[in-house]
């Protein structure tokens, strides 16, 4: 049996006095869907920075496909297969959209450091950019500043990052956060062909993206996983109902 | 509505004729240039200017890998430049000295190869420490390793030379196409020659994955970590190169004046070329080479006609700073790009500013040199065009308020109609 894509046992975060990750055990097999929703305040960023390496845990251990990586910096963690996107638009503003995919392609075509090549003659970087643009719809928009996209289009642009240099497992922080309906729906479709065959985990509010999209939901209450399972057991489930979601909630997404 | 504004966009890849136009044809036009340059009969002290030029160009550009690429400040580039050039005269030294050998058989020409190699391994050993942090806490600890370094070369005197610092000698060593480095004319073609190289390999640095990584650490560290890149390392790497082209440039300078002193480590020419870049413009590449020709005929020029020279040099600067941030290169640029969008309506208000900014200077010269002389005291007068303008003088106090007030009160107008105009 191969481990499984991620594996958090018994995660603590604190901070000063305040514990905001109080014991998270998660095992997330290849290939998973799984949505991590919660309260605000409950941890789910600081999980996933604790994940995705910018914080170190205060004790416990996050292994990425049996390699323990809680204590990697975190383009450490990155190389070794896990790439994250941001709740707010993170991309690099200042260059064009074609550039900032390739900037996320660079590293694992293995051009890391170096100064003694032209990125403009690297064939293989920009078939592989090219290829992520027209992937995620985005070749149109190509040569455009990355600062005069519309929102969505940042958001997608900042997926197209995240996937680009090939990572198994995929974090999304939010990705449909401030967006219409019809951009949210966009959005799902564009998120299950991008994360096609890769281990997807996903913060996320809205209840609709959440329970179409996730194969497995863990509920994150106070820094604990008050309950994991398939959409239809959490949706059942009467702690989480009484935890978070209320009933309203879970009728509207029946 | 967005897809109308980004379909004008979809072709907005640049043709080869344009990249020829933006990467190749600059660096054709400034060989062209430093080539014939010398048709022209230079005289002595022409020469001597266009070398201080050509190595601040170089110190310049080297500075705006930091600045303007990785967006770091330092207020100790000077540091890589002075130990590129101590290291650059010791290797002199031992050309002169060389009985064959290795060193009897290497060119002075060469010497910044060896300024780089001591520019790149100062910033090796300097910035392993210093790398580690960007912003504020980079620019102070640059600002205190420039003062150690500087107060290093006062203390070591076999290696720094103490106050008269080292001297060297170029004329010694295998000679490289031709030139005896002897008359100032055939230095200046060593300065050429490398002004020329170093320029083309500064820019295609920024061609290079590191050199674009660069940039994006600069806008955005947080995401460069979750596309592989260390911050740290990538901000190390630049700082490496960024010392070893100061260093370059340093090299140049010992061939060209045959001495070092601890001086040139110390904060005041790390401040200089800081001016430089800034004024010259940091977002732009040829911005440190506008700044660098700008200011090093200032500062050989205006010097001649002003002991204030400093005073007007900050108040260039200061100007810059707070209305035109992108420099001489971001005001060539809007001049270019607004005549070309809206013609000649652009020119004029452009030339009315110029005229405006001529009148309020007349009020800050009047009222400078006025009283650079009455405080040094020896009872000179400022007498420009005839006039006798002593600091008691009405007249002295009408040229100063009178230009100042009509001159700002044009500009404030400007502005004012620009606003309008633009809204």
């Amino acid at each position: 049996m191969t481990a499984p894509a991620l594996k958090l046992t018994d995660l603590h975060k604190s901070f000063g006095p305040a514990k905001i990750i109080q014991g998270v055990n998660l095992e997330i097999e290849k290939g998973e869907r799984h949505a991590i929703i919660g309260p605000n305040g409950a941890g789910k960023s600081t999980l996933f920075n604790l994940i995705s390496g910018q914080f170190w845990p205060t004790s416990g251990s996050v292994e990425l496909n049996g390699q323990d990586i809680s204590r990697m910096k975190p383009h450490e963690v990155n190389r070794r297969g896990l790439s994250r996107s941001f709740q707010v638009s993170n991309v690099f503003t200042n260059m064009t959209v074609r550039e900032n995919v390739r900037c996320g392609v660079l590293y694992s075509m293995g051009h890391g450091y170096s100064f003694w090549r032209n990125v403009g003659n690297l064939r293989e970087v920009q078939e592989k950019t090219s290829a992520i643009l027209e992937h995620v719809g985005l070749i149109d928009k190509a040569n455009l500043p990355a600062a005069l996209l519309p929102y969505a289009d940042q958001r997608t642009l900042e997926i197209a990052i995240t996937i680009a240099g090939g990572a198994g497992v995929i974090l999304l922080d939010e990705p449909t956060a401030g967006m219409s309906h019809s951009e949210t729906d966009r959005a799902v479709a564009l998120i299950e062909k991008a994360t096609e065959g890769k281990t997807l985990i996903i913060v996320e509010h809205d209840m609709g993206v959440v329970f179409g999209l996730a194969d497995r939901i863990s509920v994150l209450v106070y820094g604990e996983i008050i309950a994991t399972g398939r959409p239809e057991e959490i949706r059942g489930d009467p702690r989480v109902r009484e935890a978070y979601l209320g009933d309203e909630n879970l009728e509207g997404v029946a | 509505m967005s897809d109308m504004a980004t379909e004008n966009f979809a072709n907005l890849a640049p043709s080869n004729a344009q990249k020829f136009r933006m990467r190749v044809l600059p660096f054709v036009l400034f060989a062209a240039v430093a080539v014939l340059i010398p048709l022209f009969g230079p005289s002595r002290s022409a020469y001597s200017l266009l070398n201080a030029i050509g190595i601040n160009i170089v110190f310049a550009l080297s500075y705006n890998m930091l600045l303007g690429r990785a967006g770091l400040l330092s207020f100790g580039h000077a540091v890589y430049f002075g130990l590129g050039g101590y290291a650059a005269l010791h290797a002199m030294g031992m050309i002169e000295n060389a009985d064959g050998g290795f060193w009897g058989s290497v060119p002075v020409f060469a010497m910044p190869l060896v300024g780089f190699a001591g520019g790149a391994l100062a910033g090796a050993v300097i910035g392993w420490p210093s790398c580690r942090r960007a912003g504020t806490a980079f620019a102070m600890i640059s600002l205190g390793v420039a003062e150690l370094i500087a107060a290093m070369g006062f203390m070591f005197g076999s290696i720094f030379g103490g106050e008269e610092g080292i001297s060297g000698d170029r004329m010694n060593g295998p000679e490289v196409f031709g030139l005896s480095l002897g008359p100032i004319g055939e230095v200046y073609w060593f300065i050429a020659f490398w002004t020329v190289l170093a320029a083309l390999l500064i820019f295609a640095f920024t061609r290079t994955p590191l050199g674009r990584m660069s940039e994006a650490t600069r806008d955005n560290p947080q995401r460069v970590e979750f596309v592989g890149y260390d911050p740290t390392r990538v901000r190390y790497l630049v700082f490496i190169a960024a010392g070893g082209f100061a260093g370059l440039a340093g090299g140049m300078s010992a061939v060209n004046y045959e001495i070092f002193t601890p001086e040139a480590l110390s904060l005041l020419p790390s401040g200089f070329v800081l001016i430089m870049t800034y004024v010259g413009g940091a977002r732009y590449f040829a911005g440190p080479v506008l700044g660098a020709i700008v200011l090093t005929y200032m500062q050989s020029n205006l010097s001649d006609f002003t002991e204030a020279w400093l005073l007007y040099l900050g108040l260039l600067f200061i100007t810059i700073v707070m209305y035109a941030p992108n420099g001489l290169a971001g005001i060539v640029a809007g001049l270019w790009n607004g005549t070309r969008a809206t013609g000649m309506a652009y020119l004029k208000t452009w030339a009315a500013r110029v005229v405006a900014i001529a009148i309020a200077m007349v009020g800050v010269i009047v009222l400078v040199e006025v009283a650079v002389r009455k405080s040094n005291g020896y009872g000179e007068v400022f007498e420009p065009f005839g006039l006798h303008l002593t600091p008691g003088s009405p007249l002295t106090w009408a040229l100063v308020i009178v230009p100042l007030i009509v001159g700002l009160g044009l500009l404030r107008h400007l502005a004012r109609d620009e606003q309008e105009a633009g809204a």
